[in-house]
């Protein structure tokens, strides 16, 4: 798996949800059916970390998040944040804590102004297992072939 | 007394790539050990010295330990317990 196929609906939000944020960090994810790599349901998570240069999903929001994927047989295939003063590459810190090794780490970078609405922004994809990061390449479709649920995009927890 | 654990994917290699296990302890630090003796390794993985890794999540009964006492959480038969890593990250 060396590409990232996603909805173009999804990469929008993505954008949208980071502009809307910054200068904090946001971060969220978009959750598929397990063993499908293809991301179907958008959820928008809070950044309990409230910083311009960190994130984290509240413990509470996260065991939530995880029961509702399990009761739907899904599972995180995209784990997104933006960068808001820096490049949209996997900090040491990102590289350290990423603990899905299936799942596409998305990074979205706002600086230099890219907070504007219609301006160019970098919107990137990587694996990330044992610390290693591996750049791979983003689809964007607007629609999959091989469509398995209706995609969706919700504020939650 | 046995305990349900739910195993996240990153620490299914030490399950045998079970998602979730028994286990049996009176206090999370118990079943930490009892874990540690059929899952080898396991226990590096949670722990920082005497507590609990900053960027690991365990929940009992879906409460977070650090609120109900961290690793002397007291268990009894039939709880369910939760594993989960931190979805944290950031530039800094």
């Amino acid at each position: 798996m060396v590409v990232l196929t996603i909805l173009r609906e999804h990469v929008d939000a993505i954008i949208a949800h980071a502009r809307r944020d910054h200068p904090d960090e946001a971060c969220g994810i978009i959750a598929g059916p397990i063993g499908s790599d293809q991301p179907t349901r958008h959820i928008e998570m809070l950044n309990a970390a409230m910083s311009p240069t960190f994130y984290e999903f509240d413990s509470g929001d996260l065991l939530r998040l995880y029961r509702e994927m399990d009761d739907n047989d899904e599972e995180p295939v995209v784990i997104y944040h933006s960068h808001t003063a820096t490049e949209a590459f996997p900090s040491r810190t990102d590289q350290n804590l990423a603990a899905e090794p299936n799942a596409h780490y998305v990074l979205v970078s706002t600086r230099d102004g890219a907070d504007a609405e219609g301006t160019e922004i970098d919107f990137r994809s990587y694996r990330i297992v044992d610390s290693e990061v591996t750049e791979e390449e983003v689809q964007v479709v607007d629609r999959y072939t091989n469509e398995r649920t209706t995609p969706q995009t919700e504020v939650a927890p | 007394m046995a305990i349900e654990v739910r195993i996240p994917t990153i620490l299914r290699p030490y399950t045998d790539g079970e998602r979730a296990v028994s286990a049996e302890g009176a206090s999370i630090a118990e079943l930490i050990e009892n874990l540690e003796a059929n899952h080898e390794g396991i226990k590096e993985r949670l722990l920082d010295g005497a507590d609990v890794r900053r960027f690991v999540n365990i929940y009992v009964n879906d409460e977070d330990i650090r609120f109900t006492g961290g690793l002397a959480t007291e268990l009894s038969d039939g709880d369910g317990v939760v594993i989960l890593p931190a979805v944290a990250g950031g530039a800094a």
